[in-house]
């Protein structure tokens, strides 16, 4: 493998970590919200409302049931209107964002169903508001659970940037169209799928290890 | 004044009533056990109780403030003053033993230093000061129910709330948490109200006893009454009849020594009295002091021969009821 394509190799898995690590951020930043307020508003929450949850609800699964390919192009106008260009890295950002937003949240909404109601009783018991048994009970509990949906999330990020790779936005999808595809180079196709492997493999063994740490169930009994 | 007073409260779902017209008064330093089958509306009065859910109609006052119809802003703080221990413990498992003490504490707003010291105070008290660092999920059952106890405690209410504290423990851990109860109940005069469905439990812990049935109030009064009436209740036939019917049986409740052996009463029952008598049921005793059982005894034929042999040979008998000849 010459010089030449080890360093292409290292700049697209660079780009791709960029789109991965930052639109993965986004997803947590606006999904993680409104995971919350569907759980907290939705039937049987804390604070039901009637109609909005819905709503949010059907506007999250017509975002999920776009195949993300069209999606890109779809977005093409409001992603110019964004970053002001379509091409690139970042431009990349808005549309996989967009994607994994609505993703995460139904994936974090699910971690946060699971929490034991029985905690959330003990918290409204104790005097707690409805933002303690947020903050108390709701996010630490779901924690390890999160964290996995969130390697769930980063790890379908990889994939989707591949995809973006096809519409110009750099990165190893990027790299494995135009080199690999267009001009028949399979020592960069293979040297593309070998470094997703260890992305991916990398990514889930790490989330896997601080999902666990966060767990505290190692049974270490003492004395009884 | 009573601590806790309930008057006239009604519960229902859905139009079916789980609770129908509820009252009792809990005093202070009281030990109240609710007892009652599964189903028989416990789980909502104690819901009820604690505020988490509004009944229909009826007034709950705790130190005189009405849970039943306050505003949630205003119920908050009254929750603060009700300690509430779980069946199945609920801890969180985010958080180390100390953590889940200092929970309440956390939420009442008292500053870091005196949660420290009344968290190690709590767990000192409930026996688990060596484990404050460890997560719940390290703990056995019984140490988690410890724990609980501690975090009910942890902001000083003036009500514990028990839900079924020990039906998800073994015999002997359900013992040492009813001591650990006990003593809360007696040394720091703490007010106890818990519900359970064993009896076993309400023996070793209430001073007073309500008997829950289909969501009514069936029976309350002093441990020992309400006991030995509910286990009488329990084992006589279900087919027993007030009154004798052509050719029917009598039950007869004997009450005897603990010592005395069935048998030849049995056979000098048939040989005097010309009648046929068998053993129903034995109750064993409530109450070890008194050295005595209650005994069931199907009777052929009742005559006042038969009765009055009966009562020169035990403490006491009594014709309960009849049944068919052939049960």
């Amino acid at each position: 493998m010459s010089r030449l394509i080890l360093d292409l190799l290292w700049h697209a898995t660079g780009e791709t970590l960029i789109m991965v690590l930052v639109s993965g951020f986004i997803a947590v930043l606006f999904g993680l919200p409104l995971a919350v307020f569907m759980v907290v508003a939705g039937r049987g929450g804390l604070y039901p409302l009637p109609v909005l949850p819905r709503l949010l609800g059907v506007v999250i699964d017509a975002i999920r049931a776009v195949p993300f390919i069209i999606l890109l192009v779809l977005l093409i106008p409001f992603t110019r209107m964004v970053v002001g260009s379509a091409l690139g890295t970042t431009a990349a950002i808005v549309p996989l964002s967009i994607a994994a937003i609505p993703y995460f949240a139904r994936i974090a909404e699910v971690s946060l169903r699971e929490v034991d109601h029985g905690l959330v009783d003990a918290v409204r018991a104790m005097g707690g508001t409805r933002w303690m048994v947020i903050r108390y009970v709701l996010l630490p509990e779901s924690m390890p659970a999160l964290v996995s949906g969130i390697t769930v999330t980063l790890v379908t990020l990889v994939g989707a940037s591949a995809m973006a790779g096809t519409i110009g936005a750099g990165g190893l999808g990027d790299l494995a169209i135009r080199y690999g595809y267009q001009r028949f180079n399979t020592t960069v196709m293979l040297g593309v799928v070998a470094v997703l492997i260890v992305l991916v493999t990398g990514m889930q063994a790490l989330g896997n290890w601080l999902s666990r740490i966060l767990r505290h169930s190692e049974r270490t009994r003492s004395a009884d | 004044m009573s601590l806790l007073q309930v008057e006239h409260l009604t519960r229902s779902f859905g139009g079916q009533p789980a609770l129908k017209d509820i009252s009792f008064t809990v005093g202070k330093g009281d030990s109240l056990g609710i007892i009652g089958r599964s189903g028989a509306g416990k789980s909502t009065l104690l819901r009820c109780l604690c505020g988490l859910d509004r009944p229909q109609s009826g007034r709950i006052l705790l130190e005189g403030q009405d849970l039943a119809v306050l505003p949630e802003s205003q119920i908050i703080p009254l929750r603060r003053r009700i300690g509430l221990v779980f069946q199945h413990f609920n801890l969180l498992t985010s958080r180390t033993v100390a953590a889940n003490v200092a929970l309440p504490l956390e939420i009442a707003g008292i500053p870091r230093d005196q949660r420290v010291k009344r968290v190690a105070e709590l767990l000192d008290l409930v026996g688990l000061a060596d484990h404050a660092n460890k997560y719940p999920a390290m703990l056995s059952g019984g140490q988690k129910q410890r724990v609980g106890i501690a975090r009910a405690l942890a902001a000083q209410p003036a009500l514990l709330l028990c839900d079924e504290a020990t039906s998800a423990l073994d015999p002997e851990t359900t013992e040492s948490i009813l001591a650990l109860l006990n003593s809360i109940n007696r040394e720091l005069g703490l007010t106890i109200v818990f519900i359970t469905h064993e009896m076993d439990v309400v023996r070793a812990l209430a001073k007073h006893v309500l008997v829950l049935d289909h969501g009514r109030i069936i029976a309350r009064g002093l441990p020992a009454d309400i006991l030995e009436e509910t286990s009488l209740q329990a084992a006589l036939p279900p087919n027993m009849e007030r009154s004798p019917q052509e050719g029917s049986h009598a039950v007869v409740r004997l009450t005897v020594d603990q010592n005395l052996i069935m048998a030849p009463l049995l056979q000098n029952v048939q040989e005097m009295c010309q009648t046929q008598a068998s053993l129903l049921r034995v109750i064993p005793a409530e109450d070890a002091e008194y050295q005595v059982l209650d005994v069931l005894l199907q009777v052929g034929d009742v005559s006042v021969a038969t009765m009055n042999f009966l009562q020169q040979n035990c403490h006491a008998a009594e014709v309960v009821g009849y049944v068919p000849a052939h049960s």
